[in-house]
């Protein structure tokens, strides 16, 4: 019959009409202003930079070390290195960027400076609603702008933000053991050294202790090459017979000697 | 006949062209050009770039004898971004979130292509659970890419809306299992060099062994909506052939091909990936008209469906990439290779050269749009205007793809 398979088609929309009402998951949107739907774990859309801590100048993670900006296909990335440094999460002494501008105008959310990054320093946002009325200037977001506390990502990428934690942590505690033993090791040394002087170490310990405070596992990693350097030589202080007291302790071995008493000094907090 | 001068090139000029290839093989020459009847005045129509009928920036160059078409003369480069030279100029891994923006539909079948011409290129070896991942999702491309297809040239021959949305409603599934496994519905630059970006977990799997177990129904009710419809066969049948020559000599490929009956689909013959421990049949059309290619998607779509239920139920456990391959200073060793997949659309390829630096020497891609497109005019020519567009929407064609 002519116009059997047109009313076979009604009959279809038919069905999907009606169903709409009857069950729920033929409803397939939402009034979006006031209903969202959840966004999945993955989602991306702008990449933030991730900070330790409440400063997020100070906790910034970015080394500045222009990975991300070479490898960035669409080139939106732009850094300027820092002239000094500060400590990072590990308390190394690190550049950290001056500038840190990206372009969301041209961003085209590829995630490939998220994986080139091996600070972790570098993550994708998830949030889509930056409609803005200027449009050079309130597209190019400055380091402020992008700066995200860690808790932050960890709200938006829970699974991710955990495991990067704990690959840190990991790294951190490496690092922290191979200065701990350096460290021993190290005012072992100096101690053998200044047996006779722990008169003056006591004294040279309060003056010393600002010098050594940026960081421990910097100066132990400084320390343990003087203090092998120095080892022939220990007993040169010890024969002497100075006029003027015990002698003085080399700029390491002070270092060395405040190291035990401040093991946590200089980290951000996790 | 009478000669009809205009800026398109002159009308009679081009009969006699025709007729001086006559000698040539057959399927190389054009087919018949039309002869204008009387003394009709001709009509020239341009037809896009802002036609809704175009799928973006296009447009159709059509001469008219009243309302059939006489000559049509295609004109694309309106979305032209300069792919390959950006191909040129950077990394090879920067390059690929460029190819999610060839074909904005199907990016993880571009994603492919790319990665299989760069793993040729260095010889890298991708895991088996990278394998059955980039099949799954290659497969679920193919679905949302036809599915819409479908919807869209519905759409054109006046059903209004609804098919597309139905369309569409099926895609936003597939698309929330992309956005939830790669980050982005349409962008997902997943794949890499020697296998995949991250992980599917099993939630993800599980989720996607769902959607498929749905969508033969989806496909069920799509064929009882529009198949038998009367308005459709009348519209459809018989217009806008492709003879199987023509198809064959111009280097039409993927579902057109089929449509005009030739066997070749590149999952068969080339084996890529692991496409050979699936059983799948590819359907081959008879007659080359737009009823075919519509009859083929809907027919690959349902062997997609089994092609998933076969890779969803042996996914094996593993790494997802290849530990030896390298993100960063990637250099691969002076040479070519040509990587090819039987994307939705035709053969998808990327030929690349390298001369040992990190930018590849050539970077070209082979893209079915355009090639498909290339043949319009031979299936246009001598029918009426409204067909043409119906059959410009059966060949299916990304402008991004088509003007890279």
């Amino acid at each position: 019959m002519l116009g059997e398979g047109i009313l076979k088609g009604l009959a279809e929309t038919a069905r999907n009409f009606a169903g709409s009402f009857v069950s729920k998951e033929r409803m397939t949107t939402v009034e979006y202003p006031e209903v969202r739907l959840p966004l999945p774990e993955a989602a991306r859309n702008f990449p933030f930079l991730v900070y330790d801590g409440n400063d997020w100048e100070k906790g910034l993670r970015c080394v500045a070390c222009q990975i991300c900006e070479k490898e960035c296909p669409p080139k939106c990335i732009y850094i300027e290195k820092s002239k000094d440094k500060k400590p990072d999460y590990v308390g190394k002494p690190q550049i950290y960027p001056a500038k840190f501008d990206i372009d969301i105008s041209v961003c085209m959310s590829c995630q490939i400076c998220v994986e080139v990054c091996p600070f972790e320093a570098i993550k994708m946002n998830t949030e889509f609603e930056l409609s803005t009325d200027d449009r050079f200037g309130g597209l190019l977001l400055d380091r402020k702008e992008l700066a995200k506390s860690n808790e932050y990502y960890h709200t938006i990428h829970p699974t991710e933000a955990r495991e990067v934690d704990a690959r840190l942590a990991q790294e951190k505690a490496k690092v922290e053991a191979k200065a701990k033993t350096a460290a021993e090791a190290a005012a072992a040394k100096a101690a053998a050294v200044a047996t006779g002087a722990s008169a003056a170490a006591a004294t040279a310990n309060p003056a010393a202790a600002p010098v050594a405070s940026p960081s421990t596992t910097k100066a132990a990693e400084i320390a343990v090459a003087p203090a092998a350097a120095t080892a022939p030589a220990a007993p040169k202080p010890v024969a002497g017979t100075g006029t003027d007291g015990p002698a003085p302790m080399t700029e390491s071995e002070k270092k060395a000697a405040s190291e035990p008493a401040k093991p946590g000094e200089g980290e951000p907090k996790a | 006949m009478s000669t009809s001068s205009t800026p398109l090139g002159n009308v009679t000029a081009r009969l006699a062209r025709s007729e001086k290839l006559e000698g040539k093989p057959e399927g190389w020459n054009r087919p018949p050009v039309i002869e204008v009847e009387g003394d009709s005045e001709l009509l020239e129509l341009a037809m896009g770039p802002h036609h809704p009928s175009t799928h973006g920036v296009f447009r159709m160059d059509v001469v008219l004898d009243g309302e059939r078409v006489i000559k049509l003369k295609p004109v694309f480069g309106y979305l032209h971004r300069n792919h390959e030279q950006l191909g040129q100029s950077q990394s090879y891994l920067a390059s690929m979130p460029y190819t999610d923006r060839l074909d904005y539909f199907c990016s993880l079948s571009n994603n492919w292509a790319y990665a299989l011409a760069v793993e040729k290129l260095v010889g890298q070896v991708v895991p088996e659970r990278a394998e059955y991942l980039r099949v799954i999702l290659a497969e679920l491309t193919r679905i949302q890419n036809h599915a819409s297809t479908i919807g869209f040239l519905l759409q054109e021959m006046g059903a209004s809306g609804t098919p597309l949305m139905y369309a569409f409603r099926e895609r936003e599934l597939i698309l929330d299992l992309f956005e939830s496994l790669t980050g982005s519905r349409m962008m997902c630059n997943y794949m890499r060099f020697g296998g995949c970006r991250v992980d599917a977990s099993e939630a993800w799997l599980d989720g996607a062994r769902k959607v498929v177990a749905a969508l033969p129904k989806f496909i069920d009710e799509f064929e009882n909506f529009l198949m038998s419809n009367e308005i459709l066969m009348a519209r459809c049948q018989g217009i806008g052939v492709l003879k199987p020559e023509l198809a064959v000599n111009a280097g039409i490929s993927g579902p057109m091909l089929r449509a005009s009956g030739v066997n070749y689909d590149i999952r068969k013959v080339d084996h890529y990936g692991i496409y050979d421990r699936f059983k799948f049949r590819v359907p081959l059309g008879d007659h080359g008209d737009i009823f075919d290619r519509y009859m083929i998607r809907m027919l690959e779509m349902r062997e997609s469906v089994s092609i998933l239920e076969q890779a969803l139920k042996e996914v094996p456990g593993g790494p997802v990439m290849d530990p030896k391959a390298k993100i960063r200073n990637f250099r691969p060793k002076p040479g070519e290779a040509y990587g090819r997949i039987e994307s939705p659309k035709g053969e998808l390829g990327f030929y690349l050269i390298s001369d040992g630096s990190p930018n590849p020497y050539r970077y070209r891609v082979r893209p079915p749009s355009l090639i498909n497109l290339t043949v319009l005019e031979d299936m246009c020519l001598g029918s009426n205007v409204a067909d043409v567009v119906l059959i410009f929407g059966s060949v299916d064609i990304v402008l991004g793809e088509v003007d890279r």
